[in-house]
């Protein structure tokens, strides 16, 4: 009987080993009853802001920020090192994390004793929900942001039910990327594209033309490891072919919204036209972003779908080779539409120098030096005021021209965040398999929109 | 608390125990009574900080994913019991229920051909490859479980590629016509994550199943050999007989692997494309970590556990039968 009780206890063992790592830890149990969603004003008891007239800042004392930043990028590395460098009384305490570790810590790192004062944001508002994350309407309110061009914030704000867009401010962008596609400019020109292309039609003329000359019309990834690329032109189509309203309250949330929509369904049937074509590589399903960020670098691939954060990636890999247009949209004339999220760091409702840490977010948005890390560094937009001087980038970079097309996209009032972001597993659970088996022949555009809406009501059930 | 408190009326009960062995009171009028109260000091000192570990580690966590898996919990906020909730989600979502699937699947390649083909090689290595040749092909072949399996991962990755060197080396044997993007096929995507399993576990069942071949009498073979036995006749009369307990041990492992799968799978494919590499470690994973449905991945992980003792209480039962 021992023996056998010692096999059982033996199996238990190697099989818990899986499972402890899985096991929720036991410290992240709710340390304190979740607050109502504070929907108006109630920072003042947080801060330490005497009166009202007074810009919260960093002081003249030594403050050390407490930080915790994503690993592999440098921006707010150097913007911190820029700050100090403004700002000696302030010194920095950065730990850095993968962005996937960050998922799992960040519940641990808010709800923590040493809660930090300036964190990048994995996910938002289940935090923001449970009272972990700093409101940030009174900084909104005394630096001004609010005036700042609308859809800059909107992306942080969480509102009382819950569902992302509105409501009160729970993060800043460090930075607002922009989506798009970017072409080879050399092999652009073989199959004769003088000018980016103005309609849908247009692209897809160049698309033929490009498959017609026997090159890769689109170098795009689609393993599961990085999450299926498709999604990208995908949302695109969506925006041509729709509104971009309805996309985003189905990404915020909104009560009601589906993304099984009569012009989404067009998008999704214009996507499987371009799957069927040959448009995109026929290993898609096993490449992963590097590689199909090198195999494009490398020459393979007249156009792909990205955002400027692979800007410096490209600069180096084809040096003024390569160009970058807005999805064109459905009719000539219409407004291009675009993916922009920003770059999220918030600051923890327990954090100690949260006046200094919402100092250094409106700093990072008007100082006309961290704006020049932004550009220079990140590629992307610093976003900021309305009149904001936007800094030269290197010439001959792809920067310049993504920098131009992002006031095209505020403009018409046409940015959207990512589909993939409407839950946090939809990308993993939804879009991925589900493009993966639309391009095995496995799954139609009707089907598509319907197996994600199903995921996502299920994941929103939960 | 109570931990403590069991272990000291273990220990009690320990002491009755050997009160009534006959060896021990022997002991008994030798040493004084408190010599052996020390002894059972000593060596629960030896065993405790291991049990706590081991209940920190494992007991607790098991504990608590069960505990877990009747509420709807993200991981931070508040509790609300949901009953049997989660376990009816599972059932009802062919996603999450079809990994579950897809693990069985694997049991073929992490299970019976490693220890298939390592009986094999084994006996071989065994028989022919005596001396230097023998340790040189054990030690090649246990080579992958020493490797770390991220980057083992990377590099079959690369192999299995389209433009990798698997579907070069088909073109150059005039198979060209088969290569594909392994990792990315739909039909080919299990498999393909199965030879790297066998890859990986091959050389653990070789070496285990070479150590107990060295157990059995030379003698059995050599008698044998004189009655005009050839290798197959050896190795299915002798061995395989002879070595029903090392494969019993094998199988075991071996099954919690495929069943319990997540590295080599989460490295490769990440369970995709589509679903078609998607398992239960890799769900679990994604449901506690990105969709912090805490109460579902626990659901879903104490079914597995229930899954791996079914399949894995018979294979013990058997071995122990053969082994009496």
């Amino acid at each position: 009987m021992k023996k056998d009780f010692l096999k059982i206890l033996g199996v238990i063992v190697l099989l818990t080993m899986v499972f402890a790592a899985c096991a929720p830890k036991p410290t992240a149990a709710p340390t304190q009853a979740p607050t109502e969603v504070a929907t108006e004003a109630p920072v003042a008891s947080t801060t330490e802001a005497p009166a009202e007239a007074a810009v919260p800042n960093c002081g003249t004392e030594p403050v050390v920020l407490n930080a915790y930043f994503e690993t592999g990028f440098d921006i707010p590395f150097k913007l911190a090192e820029e700050f100090t460098r403004q700002y000696p009384n302030v010194t920095w305490d950065i730990k850095q994390d993968q962005f996937a570790n960050l998922i799992t810590t960040t519940p641990l790192l808010l709800s923590g004793e040493n809660a930090p004062d300036l964190l990048r944001l994995p996910t938002m508002v289940t935090f923001a929900k449970d009272g972990l994350l700093m409101n940030l309407d009174h900084y909104a309110e005394v630096f001004g942001w609010n005036d700042w061009p609308v859809p800059q914030l909107n992306q942080n704000r969480v509102a009382a039910d819950g569902t992302r867009g509105s409501g009160s401010l729970y993060a800043m962008g460090l930075n607002y990327s922009l989506t798009g596609v970017f072409y080879n400019k050399e092999l652009a020109a073989q199959i004769g594209m003088t000018e980016p292309p103005k309609t849908l039609a247009e692209f897809d003329a160049l698309l033929a033309a490009a498959k017609e000359a026997g090159l890769q019309p689109i170098m795009m990834w689609g393993s599961a490891k990085s999450g299926m690329g498709l999604a990208f032109p995908l949302q695109q189509l969506m925006a041509a072919y729709g509104p971009v309203g309805p996309i985003n309250d189905w990404i915020f949330n909104k009560p009601g919204a589906t993304i099984d929509t009569p012009s989404n369904l067009l998008a999704a049937q214009h996507l499987e036209r371009w799957i069927k074509a040959g448009y995109f590589p026929a290993d898609i399903n096993a490449i992963e972003y590097t590689d199909a960020a090198a195999r494009f670098g490398a020459g393979e691939g007249v156009f792909t779908f990205n955002g400027d954060w692979q800007n410096a990636g490209y600069d180096t890999t084809m040096p003024g080779n390569v160009g970058f247009f807005l999805m064109p949209p459905l009719e000539a004339g219409g407004a291009p539409a675009a993916m922009s999220a920003p770059l999220t760091f918030g600051i923890a409702a327990k954090a100690k120098n949260a006046d200094c840490a919402a100092f250094f977010l409106n700093w990072v948005a008007t100082n006309d030096e961290a704006r020049k890390i932004n550009v220079n560094i990140g590629g992307s937009n610093p976003g900021g005021p309305l009149g904001a001087v936007m800094p030269a980038a290197a010439e001959g970079s792809v920067t310049n021209e993504t920098l131009a097309a992002g006031p095209v996209v505020g403009a018409a009032g046409n940015s959207m965040d990512f589909i993939a972001n409407a839950t946090s597993a939809i990308f993993a659970q939804g879009w991925t398999p589900e493009l993966q088996k639309m391009v095995a022949g496995q799954q139609d555009a009707a089907g598509l929109l319907k197996a994600v809406q199903a995921e996502y009501l299920r994941e929103l059930g939960q | 608390m109570d931990k403590f408190e069991s272990i000291s009326s273990t220990e009690k009960t320990m002491s009755e125990i050997s009160n009534d062995t006959p060896a021990l009171t022997q002991n008994r009028r030798i040493f004084p009574h408190g010599k052996i109260r020390r002894e059972h000091l000593i060596s629960w000192s030896f065993v405790l900080p291991a049990l706590f570990m081991y209940a920190l580690f494992v007991l607790v966590p098991l504990v608590l994913s069960v505990f877990y898996s009747f509420f709807r919990w993200n991981g931070v906020g508040p509790m609300t019991w949901v009953g049997l909730k989660n376990y009816f989600t599972i059932v009802q979502f062919p996603n999450l229920f079809g990994s579950i699937f897809n693990a069985f699947k694997l049991i073929i390649f992490f299970s019976f051909i490693p220890v298939g083909l390592g009986l094999v090689v084994a006996s071989v290595i065994n028989r022919m490859a005596t001396g230097r040749l023998g340790s040189i092909a054990r030690t090649v072949i246990f080579l992958p479980q020493v490797i770390p399996l991220v980057a083992a991962g990377i590099i079959w990755g690369w192999l299995l590629a389209l433009p990798g060197l698997v579907n070069e080396l088909l073109r150059l044997v005039g198979l060209g016509s088969i290569t594909r993007a392994w990792l990315g096929d739909f039909n080919w995507a299990l498999p393909s994550v199965g030879v790297i399993g066998v890859w990986v576990l091959l050389g653990f069942c070789t070496v285990l199943l070479v150590t107990g071949m060295t157990k059995v009498d030379p003698a059995l073979y050599e008698s044998a050999r004189i009655d005009g036995a050839n290798w197959f006749t050896e190795f299915f009369n002798i061995t395989i007989p002879l070595l029903k307990h090392e494969i019993g041990v094998c199988l075991t492992v071996t099954v919690i692997n495929a069943l319990s799968a997540f590295d080599i799978v989460w490295v490769s494919t990440a369970g995709g494309p589509g679903n078609a590499t998607s398992v239960p470690g890799i769900q679990i994973y994604i449901l506690g970590f990105s969709q912090r449905s805490v109460g579902l991945a626990s659901a879903l992980a104490v079914m597995l556990m229930i899954l791996v003792l079914i399949v894995i209480l018979p294979i013990q039962r058997l071995t122990r039968e053969t082994a009496k």
